[in-house]
């Protein structure tokens, strides 16, 4: 077995204590969530704090609630079981619920938080690999080297955003609770994310992801989450696919989102893709429906190029961004999803 | 062959009690309550822990290697490099190629290059990252082609055919001519990909060297025989201070078939030492160590006449081995050796070169060297059913070899049940009512295969038994069976224990058997070519003989009757003429020891001498081969391009199935690993020369929800030489299976799958190529 570096262990119970620790520690230390994502990169060497702050003791983290404005709040140390068998998740954000029910394989998702999913470090398959094995590459941009595999030449890591619940977030408009020794900021999900795959997350080394809060949607709202891997199970996505539709009474669009994942550093929404749809009615002319979904995709195929920077035939990966992109609008409009092949 | 090597078909005692229950297995228990001992588990006192520097580059010579520093450091013991085990070593005594640790030369990434023993893990880990090599970096050879061009800079520099492992070529009848001659000529390129076994437990060993001189080594191996004849010759220790055994194994697949450099380094450095030491490979050097299935590359040319009977076959194959020989001469042999049935054809001609490259050595996996030969020729002959408008199960119907035939390279076929297995699976999956009626996108295939029960040959040429068994009888009732078989999870043990019951009348909890222990045991040559339950069934039911008639005197003496009358049964013996009369089994062991002596016996199997009267004609020689059909029902999705395998019906000729669940098993086994490799597993090196992703998240297999339904059908064609009648169900299950999916995919959707694996990429330009040449039909049809 590969094995883990040592580090100090430190568990907080509450989460003034886990602020005080990180504020000491400061970039020396790790946030040990679920450790689904963490320990494994730990293992590789990808990273090495000499302090690892688990928040499995801390109070106030977890759970999923409804706030008085009708926002759905979720701590940020929730398990991602947890959030896909919400009965309210389900109900009020389906592409949320789909997207965490489709996270790695069973017991994966009974360890991994939602908080640590949407921290997870980009992925690529020239870094998420042994130490041996990235010295005999001669390492990398993003860890311990100077060149980029993926991009001949390239001078910026383009590892692959890989949650699968970030994109269903980003077009639920979640906002982000953000918490520092000092202070507690509100970031809309939207401004969190950044095109490097170095770090692609805007979180300060002593700050805490508290909460996901979801504004609640309208009430004609469709959600649903396409996900493409290559078995049923386990694999991250090779492209993940979050779809949104806000029906008026009458059944017409209102608003609609369309955002992307495992392309490059960070998710990407499809421009467009809500003038497009807007308007159209699902229920009452499905021709034109479908035609304007066809317009939305062949944008998507057309904004969105997969790199070779996960495991695989990446040119596959492109040819199903439409496809994908298709298939989670019509999903969502008809109230079902996820969109996988299994 | 003696005649005490053909003992029947026949249940010892009027009927079978045990033979083909499906009793659970021997170690089914412990294996699930985590009783089992695996080599991992084991630990002694003052063990030591010893970890592998391994090399970063593809090909480069050897400078110098520093491991001042990685010495110095607290709580390291010892490290050894090349220059401590220079002796060569490789499971077949012709090729013998590789070096515990790298002496003068590097030949992938991974290949081990120092070795160090420390007090825990970590401590060596931390060492090997002090030791400094120097490398003088050369050419590394990624593609089988262009070692096949070129031998410079060889990547063994004192092989004469420059980076050309093994050449075979043989011919069998007028190919020429036959083709001249043929109605159909049928030719294709096939590749299989590289694909490795996945066993779930990595190696791992231990080893302690006593005071006594005494060398004994634990490790997760299937062939304990060949690596104590290995550490005796490396170690250049006598055999008789050596002792080797393997605890509870977690899977091998052939993939724990060679010797080790784990092997060597650890026991070495137990002798360096003076304690005991433990090695455990990491996953990714799993992936190191390899030894999966030789990527091909397969030219194909059938000719059959007009009604579809096969006239010739012709195949050139290139090799894809690795860094090292490994079995690769075998591989080269089987490539085409193992073809030639179930189907008859008059003339044969192959010609297989295996060649070096700068990657993890290939080996046997699962179906060693015929696999990839078996996907291509299968669909060749879909192929040709379908230019001769036959339906696929008709073609090979016309073409069957049948039961006590002499194929075309030579080989004896004795007991054969494929046409029986073609039956079951064209009923099973409704193939008349269904195939060609289902919708675009659904489809069926089907495929045939052989394959060999053991081969005659020992891997290194020798007079001796392949198989021998000692039995131990019991005062207490107890027979405790020292087999030196190794149950590698598919249930040798149990099989054991299942003959020896039988053939004593006892109950299974009345046999124990010790296995795999070079000091208790006698020799068994190992689990490979699926030869372990014909022949250490073979030695069983020997031994068992021999005691039957001692147990049976004493008895019928004792009682005063004729011994036909005395019956063992179920842990009793018992008068056939007199119910009231019986006795425990325990009683009448007493009888026959205090009448006879201390009880036991040996017994051992030896094949017969078969084979083809010409160089390499006993590779892939069997005393009985396996036969096999399936069909394979697949979706396309011909949008994404995706396969999706729905279910699958294995008919298996297994001989007698003496334990049909444990057939079933294997049969279930062997179609998911083939189906696998099909779609998703491919053990690929990149560009850099690196492996694409060692681990069991990128090296992708199927989860349960990936795979299909798979119905097992066992057909028994008893074999007469087979223990009652039981040939193998390991390896034969798995061969149709890959090109019965390609086949699928063609009767689904148009297209002929030939490149694996079968990625959803490839079946999408398949789709395409194949929608490009049917427009230029439909233009003119719409233009009339
Ligand atoms: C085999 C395998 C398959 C996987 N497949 C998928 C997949 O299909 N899709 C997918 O999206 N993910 C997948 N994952 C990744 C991972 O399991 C999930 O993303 C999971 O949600 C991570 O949550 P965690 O709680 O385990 O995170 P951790 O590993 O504990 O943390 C992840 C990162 O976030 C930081 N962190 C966590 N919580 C906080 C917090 N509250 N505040 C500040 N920092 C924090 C950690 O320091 C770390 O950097 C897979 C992992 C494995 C091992
Ligand atoms: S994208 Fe380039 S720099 Fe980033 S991890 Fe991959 S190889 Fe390294």
């Amino acid at each position: 077995m590969l094995r883990l570096p040592s580090f100090r262990l430190e568990q907080p119970d509450t989460l003034p204590q886990a602020l005080a620790l990180l504020d000491q520690a400061g970039p020396e230390a790790a946030v040990l969530a679920g450790g689904t994502d963490l320990l494994p990169n730990m293992k590789h060497e990808l990273r090495r704090p000499s302090v690892v702050i688990a928040l499995s003791r801390v109070k106030g983290l977890t759970g999923i609630a409804e706030a008085a404005d009708g926002a759905i709040e979720i701590g940020a140390m929730t398990p991602l079981a947890e959030v896909a068998q919400s009965a309210l998740v389900a109900r009020a954000l389906p592409a949320l619920a789909q997207a965490a029910a489709l996270v790695a394989g069973p017991q994966l998702r009974q360890r991994g938080t939602l908080g640590g999913n949407v921290l997870l470090d980009t992925r690529c398959q020239y870094v998420n690999q042994s130490h041996f094995w990235r010295s005999a590459l001669g390492f990398c941009l993003k860890k311990d080297g100077t060149v980029c595999h993926v991009v001949a030449g390239g001078s910026r890591c383009v590892a692959a955003a890989s949650a699968d619940t970030v994109p269903a977030l980003m077009t639920l408009g979640a906002v982000l609770e953000v918490a520092r020794h000092d202070r507690t900021r509100q970031l809309p999900i939207d401004a969190f994310f950044v095109a490097d795959g170095i770090v692609n997350r805007r979180l300060e080394p002593t700050e805490l992801l508290t909460r996901v809060r979801v504004p609640r949607p309208a009430a004609g709202h469709r959600g649903a989450y396409g996900k493409l891997r290559e078995r049923g199970s386990i694999d991250f996505p090779l492209l993940g696919v979050a779809a949104r539709l806000d029906l008026s009474e009458a059944g017409v669009v209102e608003h609609a989102d369309l955002v992307l994942t495992s392309l490059a550093a960070a998710p990407r929404r499809v421009a467009g893709a809500a003038d497009a749809l807007r308007g159209s009615a699902p229920g009452h002319a499905p021709a034109e429906f479908e035609t304007a979904v066809r317009r939305v995709a062949e944008l998507a195929r057309r904004q969105c190029r997969p790199l070779p920077n996960l495991p695989g035939d990446h040119e596959w990966r492109g040819e199903m961004v439409p496809v994908y992109a298709r298939r989670t609008l019509l999903a969502a409009a008809a109230g079902q999803g996820p969109v996988h092949h299994v | 062959m003696g005649a005490r090597d053909r003992h029947g078909i026949d249940p010892p005692w009027g009927e079978f009690r045990h033979v083909g229950q499906g009793s659970t297995k021997i170690d089914g228990l412990a294996k699930a309550t985590g009783a089992a001992l695996y080599a991992d588990d084991l630990s002694l006192p003052l063990m030591l822990h010893a970890k592998t520097l391994r090399s970063p580059h593809p090909h480069a010579r050897l400078r110098a290697i520093d491991s001042g520093a990685a010495l110095a450091l607290p709580g390291v013991h010892a490290v050894i490099t090349g220059r401590d085990l220079p002796v060569r070593y490789g499971i077949l005594p012709w090729s013998q190629d590789e070096t515990a640790l790298a002496v003068d030369k590097v030949r992938f990434v991974g290949d081990p290059v120092a070795a160090v023993a420390a007090v825990d893990e970590d401590t060596a880990n931390e060492a090997l990252k002090r030791i400094r090599v120097d490398y003088e970096l050369l050419h590394p050879f990624l593609d089988p082609r262009e070692s096949l061009a070129r031998g410079d800079p060889p990547i063994h520099e004192d092989r004469k055919e420059g980076n050309v492992s093994k050449k075979v070529e043989l011919a069998f009848g007028d190919v020429d001519s036959a083709f001249a001659g043929a109605a159909v000529v049928i030719e294709g390129d096939y590749d299989f990909h590289g694909t490795t076994h996945a066993a779930i437990e990595p190696h791992c060993v231990l080893a302690r060297y006593g005071p006594d001189g005494v060398l004994t080594l634990w490790s997760s191996t299937q062939i304990t025989h060949y690596v104590h004849r290995a550490l005796s010759r490396v170690l250049g220790l006598p055999p008789h201070r050596i002792r080797v055994i393997q605890p509870c194994l977690g899977g091998a697949f052939g993939g724990k078939s060679d010797p080790f450099s784990l092997e060597f380094c650890a026991s070495l450095l137990a002798i360096r030492t003076a304690r005991p030491v433990k090695m455990l490979y990491t996953r990714e050097e799993v992936f190191y160590a390899h030894r999966g299935r030789h990527p091909m590359q397969m030219r194909y040319r059938t000719a059959a006449g007009p009604d579809g009977r096969l006239a010739a076959v012709d195949a050139r194959i290139l090799i894809d081995g690795g860094a090292y020989s490994s079995y690769g001469l075998v591989t080269t042999y089987y490539s085409g050796q193992l073809l030639t049935g179930p189907y008859h054809f008059p003339a044969y001609r192959f010609e297989s070169t295996r060649v070096f490259t700068n990657k993890p050595p290939c080996g046997p996996k699962r179906g060693h060297g015929s696999v990839q030969p078996r996907f291509a020729f299968e669909v060749q002959l879909d192929r040709l059913a379908e230019r001769l408008g036959l339906d696929p199960f008709e073609l090979r119907r016309r073409n069957l070899l049948g039961a006590d035939a002499t194929t075309v390279n030579g080989q004896r076929v004795t007991s054969n049940g494929f046409a029986r297995c073609l039956e079951r699976v064209e009923e099973a999956s409704g193939w008349r009512q269904r195939r060609g009626r289902l919708p675009r996108g659904r489809g069926l295939g089907m495929a045939g295969s052989m394959y060999i029960s053991g081969t005659n040959y020992p891997i290194y040429p020798n007079p001796m038994p392949q198989s021998g068994i000692q039995l131990k009888l019991d005062r207490s009732g107890l027979v405790t069976v020292f087999s030196g078989g190794n149950d590698i999870g598919q249930g040798t043990n149990t099989i054991v224990r299942c003959l020896v019951a039988e053939e004593l009348g006892l109950q299974l909890e009345q046999v124990r058997v010790v296995a795999a222990d070079t000091d208790l045991c006698p020799v068994d040559l190992g689990a490979y070519s699926s030869r372990g339950t014909f022949m250490i069934g073979n030695a069983v039911l020997d031994a068992c003989r021999k005691l039957r008639g001692t147990l049976v005197s004493a008895v019928a003496e004792s009682w005063g009757v004729d011994p036909r009358r005395v019956r063992f049964v179920d842990g009793a013996v018992v008068d056939l003429e007199d119910p009231g009369r019986s006795l425990p089994t325990a009683d009448a062991f007493q009888l026959a020891e205090a009448r006879f002596d201390t009880l036991g016996a040996t017994g051992s199997y030896n094949t017969p001498s078969l084979g083809g009267d010409y160089r390499g004609g006993t590779i892939g020689a069997s005393p009985a081969y396996s036969f096999t059909a399936h069909v394979v029902e697949v979706t396309v999705d011909e949008e994404t391009g995706r396969i999706t395998c729905e279910r699958a019906w294995i008919a298996h000729d297994c001989g007698r199935a003496l334990n049909p669940v444990l057939v079933a098993g294997q049969m279930e086994g062997s179609a998911y690993m083939g189906l696998a490799e099909a779609l998703v597993e491919e053990h690929e090196v990149n560009r850099f020369g690196l492996h694409r992703g060692p681990s069991l998240l990128d090296y992708r297999l199927p989860t349960s929800v990936d795979t299909p339904e798979l119905h097992s059908l066992i057909v028994e064609s008893l074999d007469p030489e087979g223990p009652y009648g039981a040939k193998e169900a390991g390896e034969g299950p798995l061969h149709p299976a890959i090109p019965a999916l390609s086949n699928a995919v063609f009767d689904a959707v148009g297209i002929r799958l030939q490149h694996l694996p079968f990625t959803p990429g490839k079946v999408l330009k398949a789709l395409r190529a194949a929608a490009a040449e049917r427009r230029p039909a439909v233009a003119a049809v719409s233009g009339t």
